[in-house]
This record gives C-alpha cells, structure tokens and sequence, in this order.
C-alpha cells in the first residue's frame, strides 16, 4: 500500500515523474504563461503601443514601487501574516522625505537613510506587537494604516510639499548613463540588460549541471530549454527596447537586485527555508527549534523598510509629497501576491511570482488605460482577474 | 417493562483503515433499559465502533448490519442517528463555551417560529430538563462558566431534549472528580430505569462494575467477551485479562541491550495547565535514563505523559513550575526548543500532522528542518548536499516513496513517521523522546520502528518511548514509569512487568 511506483520500464518512471513535476510547477509557469498571454493580447489590442519603447519605460517606472513592497509582502504573507499599513507607510515615508529634504535642507542620502530606518522601525514596531503578543496581523497593521495616514495628513500640514531637487528625483525618473553616445540607442543600457540575461542564463545552465551530475533533475530537458530561451529573449528585447529609448531606468535596476536578492534569501538561505515552515506549520516549525516569533518580527521590519523605499521611488516620482500618496495600494500589493499564487494560510508562494503578479496587473492597467476604458471596468476587471487566480488555486489544490 | 428486548443489535461489523484492520466481524446487543459498559485499550476499536453506530462512518464504509428498533438501519450521518434517538457525548465536550446552557442545549433545534427564537419556551423547557439531570443553574447562565462535571450534565441534558433512547457517554468521567462521577453514574441508574439504554465506554473499571449490566471487552479490533453482571460484579482481573490478553510473540525485533552510565535525569518536574491554572498537569516528576537504555512511559491517555515531553523539550506545554533536568551529571538549560534541543533533546510528537511535519512541504523539506544549519553554509542552504541527506534517509530507513520531492501530506502515517524520525536523527540528539511512535500505523510499519528505535539504543543513544500499547511497551523497552494523574505511579524493569502488573499500579492509584 505505500508502493506508489513499482513500474520496473524507465518510460513509464519517466513519465510519472513528468506529471508530477507537472503537477508540482503548473502554478509557476501557468503565471508566466498568463502575463505573456496578457501581454500579447494588449500589445495586439492596442496596436502595438504596450511594448512601444516609451510606454514599456512607464510601465516598469508605474509599477516599481508595488513590485518593490510586493516583494516584502510576499514573506509576510507566506509566514501566514498580512500587512495591510503599506500603502499608509508609503505616504508617511514620501512626506518625511519631502519634509527632510525640501523644508529641512536635509542631504538627500542622510535624508534617505533615515526614511528606510524609518520604515524599518515602523515594521518593526508592528512585527513586535504581532509576533510577540500574538495580536492578529489583521488588526494591527489596520491599526498601522489608520495611524500613519493620519500622520501623513499632520506631518504635511494637509499640504502638498515639493518639489525635490534634481538629485533626489533621479531615484525614480533617472536612467543609466549613455557612456558611449552611440547613435539612438543607450548602448551601455542594452549591454547591462544583456549581460544580465546572460548571467540569468549562466546560472541556469550550471545549476542543470549540478543537478544532472547527482541525479537529482526534475524538470524535462525540454522544459528547461524553453523556459530559459525565452526567458533570455524576454529581457534582452525589453532592454533593446529601452535602451533605443532612453536607456534602463535607475528603478530597473533597483528592482531587479531586490528580486535577486530576496528570491536568494527565500530559496536558499535558511532564513527563507524557516519563513516558509512557519507559515506551513507554526506549531511543527517552534517544536523543530526554529524561533518563530523573531523571524515574525523581521519580516515585518523588512516589509516597512521596502515600504519605505517604495516611498521615496514615489515620492521621487511624482516628484511631491501628497497627503493621498499611497492610498489603497495596499490592496494592489497584496492582489499582486495572491495572483502570483501565495496562499492566504502561508507557506506558498514565491518571489517571482509575486513580481510577475504585480506585471499582471500592472499590464492590465497601462492596457486598458491606452484603450480608454474606463476606471469603472478597470477595477471590476481587476478584482474578476484576481477571484480567477485564486480559484484556479484552490482547485488545483483540491484536485491533486 | 420487558426487559429483555433487544434495541440495538451490531451483527458482524467490520471496518478497515488504510493499512489496519480496526474491526473485525464485531457483533455487539443492547437490551432496552441497560447499561452496557465498552471496555478495551486504547486503540482496541471502541470509539471506531460507537462512530459506526453514530453514523460518523457512514453505511457502506463499513461491512455488517446495524439493526436499531427491529430495523437495519443506514444512518449516512450523525443526524441520521440522532433522529433516531441515538446520541453519543464524546470525551471533549462539543459546547460552545460563549452561549447560555439554553442556548446550547437547543442549539440547532432551537424552539422558534418563522426562525424567531421563543426565549420563554426555551427557558421553560431548559428548566425542566436540568430539573431531569439535577443540575441547579440557571439556562441564561453561560457554559465557560460550569466546571466541567456541569458541563457533561448539560450535555445530557441536550441529549434529553433530542428524546434519546440510547445513550452513548465515551469517558464521561474521565475528567470529573468523585462526586461528580458518582452522580453521573446515579443519573445513568435512572435513566435505566426509564427505559433509556446506555453504552458507557470507561477505563475505570471500578465505576464499570458499579452500574454496568453487561461488560463487553473489545481487543485488537475484535470483541473478546461478553460479562453478565446481573448475577454480581465481575471480578476486575477478569475483564483485565480479556482486555490485555495476547501473545507477543515475533512482533517485536530481538534486543541485546547495552546499558550505560545516566545520561539524563529529572527531578521535581512541575507543570500546571496553561488555561486551567491551578491545574497540575504534571506533579513532582522525577526520573532517569541510562545511556543505550530504552525507558517507557506506560499510562492512560490524559495520564500527562506527553504533556510532560513537551514541558521537557522547551517548555513547550502548560506553565513551568520548577524542576530541574541534568544530562550526564550537568545541569542543563531546556528553557526554549533551540535550547533543549542543543542540549541534546528531540521530541518526535504524538501528533505528526500539527507538530511534527510541514505537510504541503516536500520530505526533502522536512527532513533538514530541525537541523537546517547541517545543511547550510554560513546561512546559504547547499541544496544538494540537502538532497543527498534526504535520499540518505529515505534510503537508510526504508522510506517509500518514488521521490524525495513528494510533500509530506501525500505519505501514508508509517512514512509520515520515518520522515519525523528522519528530522530528529538529522539533528543528531543523545536522547531521543518519542511519543506514540507507532500510533495509527500498520503491522509492517510498525517492525521497522521498532527496529530503528532498537539499533538507536544500541548505537548509545537514550530513548524514552511514551505508548498507549501496553504490549508495544513490554516488548521494546528496558524499564518502565507508570504514570497517571500526573505522577508517576510506578517503575520496574520491563522483564519483570506484565500488563495486569501495570493495569493494576494504575488502578490502584486511583483510576
């Protein structure tokens, strides 16, 4: 009764191993697959416009700063928790900044180190009533969200406060310099984006290596090989694309370590490991020693300080500091998450998931505005794409 | 009143789980206006059988014919039977704590018209009916309020108002003191004498042979014996014998042990209930282990063994009270899991689905959990080097599943266990606790358990073993604490223990 595989043909292995790794991974390439149909299907409607080289450039500049707290959000939500002060958090950052720097003279990079410590605490403060005193994440960061519009509101005088010097705005309307000045294109930028996809496909390949040499491959060859080709091409057309406009934005570049780096943390460190068994059994995670209660606390710490990086990219962007900065973009950070397939229980989810459910909407948004519809359909849209993803979820779940 | 009818006959019922036979061929009468008392170990297929009747397990998950009332009857839930009069309070209470005592014995049949509730008609009827079972409240009063002796009497009272005619109680008074309990056996008495049956699942014999008419003793899945009590009380070795008779022949793997020096020892262990405060849940516990010593912890289910396991692995249960633990003579901080497992501690959990796995993980994620650090450098996990633990695991002890990949939710209860086993080994401990190792696994399963706990004690690690088999104990262990209400009743080495000897250190402290 516990021989689930007796079959002695290799075929016939091969192929429950295929299905399983089918089942295992349909969610990741499903959204993948989903934000490219999305894409095709915008750039066919619009005519072409969505992957214009100008509006591709807005569309990474828009949505930077939800992918940013969406990658925070993502930890808070795979340890089982919810924030949902973000957007709140983001406004009170944007304005301490705008205060700081426009009425105080404050040095933009002091004024910037302060804002993330800032935030950091915030989180921090809210991590340490949710993980220490066990009050529901639910109610504390509505507490949190509550508080820190009003303070946005009282620290702005219910003024809009700007504009920023030059040098600060350069944090979100800034691109990477064209050091060889050839001819309609920021060449430095496209080699920035190729290297970088050829990194991406470097490791891939090295990774397979490793794997082929101990026997443990999982994933079909063909697969592997389309996956990654496309992957490549991906980025390295997006970079053309830019870089024949004005190049890789700074925020590009911002985005694309944090991803890196948090995806890193969460695959491969034994913090990330820990994170995702808290939010799988909190109880089985404590009994195996792991401390479940600081690693809440930073994970709530970490989510305000990128909450607060998103402001200043905000703040910088609109290039002011308004008392309505920020409002409900909680909702979109956390839609983000759950359609890139996190589970509302913790435990489930990934980094890039998370990011390609932010593109999702994101593309959906910049797309539709281009066709004129209005901001009535928008939203219902929106919240019909997101019920799909999570009951394409759940029953995936109930099926396997 | 004829007293001889018969109301509920079981005829040759049969029930099997993935892997366990739970039932087998049990047939099983109750006459109108008796107490007929259900006795057998745990695990011996008593609640299996009584969730049969309740409609629990539905008919045709189940071989054999229940015939209520003269009729074979098909309850396809618990609403089935309760409609027909059978109603069964289980151990934990089903109440819920925040409502009235009215509210909760009408809840779901509340007296109301077009969904109004009549809260005058509800209380009349609520008085009336703790009138029946002697309880002096008032039905506003709300039931997180009444101790628990209070609780069970509403709970009657709720199956009263349903018109029972058979009333099923599993351990009603397992957590009541005496007077309670005797005044829960005298509402049974006249109830009987109404004409309502009742099946009284028990482990006290000595409340069994005050009421009971007849003793049916459950083992292995089958029923064993019927005892006639009309004509004077069964003797209670009697129904021990029945209840724990069995051969332990080639069902557990051949020792030599190789007893060392103590390794660990308890002394004064006090822990107090975390919600009931005054509670003590585990009182004055004092022990040792040797090295390479396999020791069992033998008691009833409630007795406070696995609440003292997981006070002992950082304080993971009910409130300290003091005591103090030594390994190898030092003193030794168990204040946290992170402690008492650098300590050298693991505790392999009763209850591996909630605390032991992280099921929609995969065993390659399990099995490094409690050690992730062995598989990581400077904070970066090696995955392959985590791949290679696993498969090493899952080759060492026999896990069977095509791969490693395969999420923990997926595995049947033997590989959930070698994989929660897996985890503490991994983390290289000297003394390994172990809480029901074996519970809900079968026969096959069970061998291969017992022979990786065997060759753990031989390799020199110390293994406290926590079982409700008493025949699983005898058959691994070294030495022997009985445990019940808390303390620690007994000890002996496990040549010289057998079943009554310990059934009785239990009895004699008090049931």
């Amino acid at each position: 009764m516990d021989q689930t595989i007796t079959s002695a043909r290799p075929e016939a292995a091969d192929r429950t191993r295929n299905q399983h790794f089918w089942r295992a991974n349909m969610r990741e390439y499903g959204i993948l697959i989903a934000l490219v149909v999305i894409m095709a299907f915008f750039q066919f409607a619009t005519g072409g416009i969505l992957l214009r080289p100008v509006n591709l450039t807005n569309l990474m500049l828009q949505n930077s700063y939800i992918v940013i707290m969406a990658v925070g959000m993502l930890l808070v939500i795979v340890s089982g928790h919810i924030d949902l002060s973000v957007g709140s958090v983001l406004g009170f950052i944007g304005a301490l900044a705008a205060v700081m720097i426009v009425q105080w003279h404050v040095n933009f990079v002091l004024a910037a180190i302060v804002c993330l410590a800032v935030g950091a605490a915030i989180g921090a403060a809210q991590g340490y009533w949710i993980a220490y005193f066990r009050i529901p994440s639910f109610i504390v960061t509505l507490a949190g969200m509550l508080v820190f519009k009003g303070l946005t509101l009282w620290l702005l005088a219910g003024q809009s406060v700007g504009p920023f010097p030059p040098t600060f705005q350069l944090i979100a309307s800034g691109f990477l310099p064209d050091l060889f000045g050839a001819e309609g294109i920021n060449l430095f930028s496209l080699l920035v984006g190729l290297g970088f996809a050829v990194l991406l496909l470097y490791l891939a390949i090295r990774n397979r290596r490793q794997e082929q040499r101990r026997g443990l491959v999982e994933e079909p060859f063909a697969v592997f090989t389309i996956k990654n080709a496309l992957i490549f091409c991906a980025i390295a057309y997006m970079s053309y694309l830019m870089a024949s406009f004005r190049g890789l934005p700074n925020v590009f570049i911002v985005m694309a370590l944090l991803i890196a780096i948090y995806s890193f943390i969460a695959n491969r460190t034994t913090v990330g490991r820990r994170i995702y068994a808290i939010g799988g059994n909190e109880k089985a995670a404590k009994l195996s020693g792991i401390r479940t209660e600081r690693l809440v606390f930073l994970t709530f710490a970490n989510m305000g300080m990128l909450a607060a990086l998103a402001g200043l990219v905000f703040a910088a962007r609109l290039n002011t500091a308004t008392p309505k900065a920020g409002l409900g973009f909680e909702l979109d950070v956390i839609a983000a998450v759950f359609i890139g397939g996190a589970s509302m229980s913790g435990g489930v989810g990934t980094i890039v998931g998370a990011v390609v459910g932010a593109f999702i909407m994101g593309v959906m948004n910049n797309g539709m505005s281009i066709l004129g519809i209005g901001i009535d359909y928008q939203q219902v849209i929106k919240g019909l794409v997101l019920l799909a993803a999570v009951i394409f979820d759940v029953y995936n779940k109930n099926k396997a | 009143m004829a007293v001889s009818e018969t109301i509920l006959e079981m005829r040759n019922i049969s029930k099997t789980f993935p892997g366990v036979k739970a039932l087998d061929n049990v047939s099983f009468s109750v006459r109108r206006g008796e107490i007929h008392a259900l006795v057998g170990e745990n695990g011996a297929g008593k609640s299996t059988l009584m969730k049969i009747l309740s409609g629990v397990y539905p008919h045709g998950e189940y071989e054999g014919d229940i015939v209520y009332e003269g009729e074979v009857k098909a309850f396809r839930g618990i609403a089935d039977s309760e409609r027909e009069g059978i109603i069964i309070i289980h151990q934990e209470l089903a109440l819920v704590p925040l409502l009235s005592i009215a509210e909760n014995i009408f809840l779901g049949k509340e007296c109301a018209k077009n969904g109004i509730i009549d809260w005058q008609e509800t209380n009349r009827r609520t008085r009336e009916l703790l009138e029946r079972v002697g309880l002096d409240e008032r039905p506003e009063t709300k039931v997180m309020h009444l101790g628990l002796g209070k609780q069970q009497l509403v709970e009657i009272a709720k199956a009263l108002s349903r018109e029972v005619r058979l009333l099923i109680l599993d351990e009603p008074t397992s957590s009541l003191n005496e007077k309670d309990s005797d005044a829960l056996l005298e509402l049974l008495r006249e109830f009987r004498a109404r004409g309502i049956s009742s099946i009284l699942i028990s482990h006290k014999l000595s409340e069994v042979s005050k009421v009971a008419d007849n003793i049916t003793v459950l083992r292995d899945g089958r029923a064993v014996s019927t005892l006639d009590c009309s004509a004077g009380p069964v003797p209670e070795d009697r129904v021990i014998r029945d209840m724990v008779g069995r051969s332990l022949t080639d069902r557990y793997p051949p020792r030599e042990p190789r007893i060392g020096d103590t390794m660990f020892e308890v002394r004064g262990w006090t822990v107090f209930h975390p919600i009931d405060q005054d509670r003590k849940v585990v009182d004055n516990v004092s022990f040792h282990l040797r090295r390479g010593e396999v020791l069992g912890i033998a008691g009833l289910m409630g007795a406070g063994r696995t609440e003292l396991a997981m006070s002992l692995f950082g304080r993971s249960y009910g409130r300290y009270a003091g005591g103090e633990a030594f390994i190898a003579g030092e003193k030794v901080d168990l204040s946290t899991v992170p402690a008492a497992i650098n300590a050298g501690l693991a505790y392999a959990t009763e209850d591996r689905k909630s605390y032991g796995l992280v099921l929609d993980q995969t065993i390659r994620r399990n099995v490094p959990l409690a050690n992730l650090e062995g598989v990581a450098n400077s904070g970066v996990i090696d995955r392959h080097r985590e791949g290679e633990v696993a498969e090493e695991y899952r080759r060492r002890i026999n896990i069977k599943t095509p791969t490693i990949e395969q999420s923990a939710v997926n595995l049947s209860g033997g590989n959930q266990q070698k994989v929660v086993l897996s985890k503490w080994l991994f983390a290289d401990p000297d003394i390994l606790i172990l809480d029901e190792p074996t519970r809900g696994i079968d026969v096959g399963a069970k061998f291969e358990i017992y022979t990786i706990i065997r060759d753990l004690a031989q390799s020199g690690k110390s293994i406290i073993v926590i079982s409700s088999e008493m025949p699983e104990l005898l058959g691994i262990t070294d030495r022997l604490y009985v445990m019940n209400k808390g303390r620690f009743v007994g000890e002996l080495p496990t040549a010289e223990a057998t079943q009554e000897k310990i059934m009785s250190m239990i009895i004699k402290a008090g049931g």
